[in-house]
């Protein structure tokens, strides 16, 4: 397995979002993940970011009486 | 010849005043999704006004399989697309050259690949509290803007309308490879931002 850096990891998580990982990308970033704090905020906050373009449109597109019933 | 209105053209479908007042309050909304994602006010202003124009004229096709806004915000999508690819077709769009950007990216990592002291990710507190935030919106939004244009323009495509990455290539007329590229400095630009913002906006 390869190992990864701080900023090769910050690559892989953001193409995670955007692609399926090969095996040896997988493996790498999960391994790095493990051993960085850092890169596991950094993940989550890539994460909350992707989560925010779908949020801004619900938030843009609910109706205005009536709550929306999605939860996640 | 007998005149029966043909029903795919006839306007016996005006919008109820009911959907008239739910098109006026969700224009704001259009707008600022239009401006984050053109980049251009008058061209956004544009964009929702032909949205507007054509959700009202196609009103009868409305079938209430989803919200109506969210039928409109379908609408608007579709003319946003229509004006990226105008911008594009009249060069509108930057060049990918972008020194200061991977001058900006080069602070955020040691030589060695691990994060710089200054740029090391600190916790933002629970995501579903930050989200739900008006000021972590505030703070979205005044870093979109500062995000380089070009970074921009494939960011709000790839995390505001949605398309996948080979839809964006077509688009952008760039290999998926430098889509990820550039999707990825964006992410890094804009967690930076975010992070700076939303921290010191937690502290006051
Ligand atoms: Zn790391």
């Amino acid at each position: 397995m390869r190992m990864v850096m701080c900023r090769e990891a910050t690559r892989l998580m953001s193409k995670n979002l955007d692609a399926p990982l090969g095996f040896q990308e997988r493996m790498s970033l999960k391994f790095h993940l493990a051993m960085c704090g850092a890169c596991r905020k950094c993940n989550q906050q890539f994460q909350l970011i992707h989560d925010a373009g779908k949020a801004f449109e619900e938030k843009a597109s609910s109706p205005p009486f009536d709550t929306n019933d999605q939860t996640t | 010849m007998a005149s029966w209105p043909d029903s795919s053209q006839s306007d016996t479908s005006k919008p109820s005043a009911e959907r008239q007042r739910r098109l006026a309050a969700v224009r704001p909304r259009l707008l600022a999704f239009a401006r984050l994602q053109l980049r251009d006010a008058s061209e956004a202003d544009d964009v929702v006004q032909e949205a507007l124009i054509t959700a009202v004229e196609k009103n009868a096709r409305f079938e209430g399989k989803s919200g109506y806004e969210t039928w409109v915000f379908g609408i608007l999508k579709n003319k946003i697309l229509d004006a990226l690819r105008a911008q594009k077709r009249h060069g509108k769009w930057q060049p990918w050259s972008d020194d200061g950007v991977e001058a900006a990216i080069e602070q955020q990592f040691q030589s060695s690949g691990r994060w710089t002291d200054v740029a090391r990710p600190s916790s933002w507190g629970d995501p579903e509290n930050t989200l739900f935030s008006e000021r972590f919106w505030q703070v979205f939004d005044s870093c979109m803007i500062a995000l380089p244009d070009n970074i921009a323009k494939i960011f709000t495509m790839r995390e505001l309308m949605g398309l996948s990455t080979h839809q964006i290539c077509e688009e952008a007329g760039i290999k998926e490879n430098n889509c990820w590229v550039i999707l990825h400095r964006g992410r890094l630009l804009l967690r930076a931002c975010l992070e700076k913002g939303w921290l010191s906006e937690a502290n006051k």
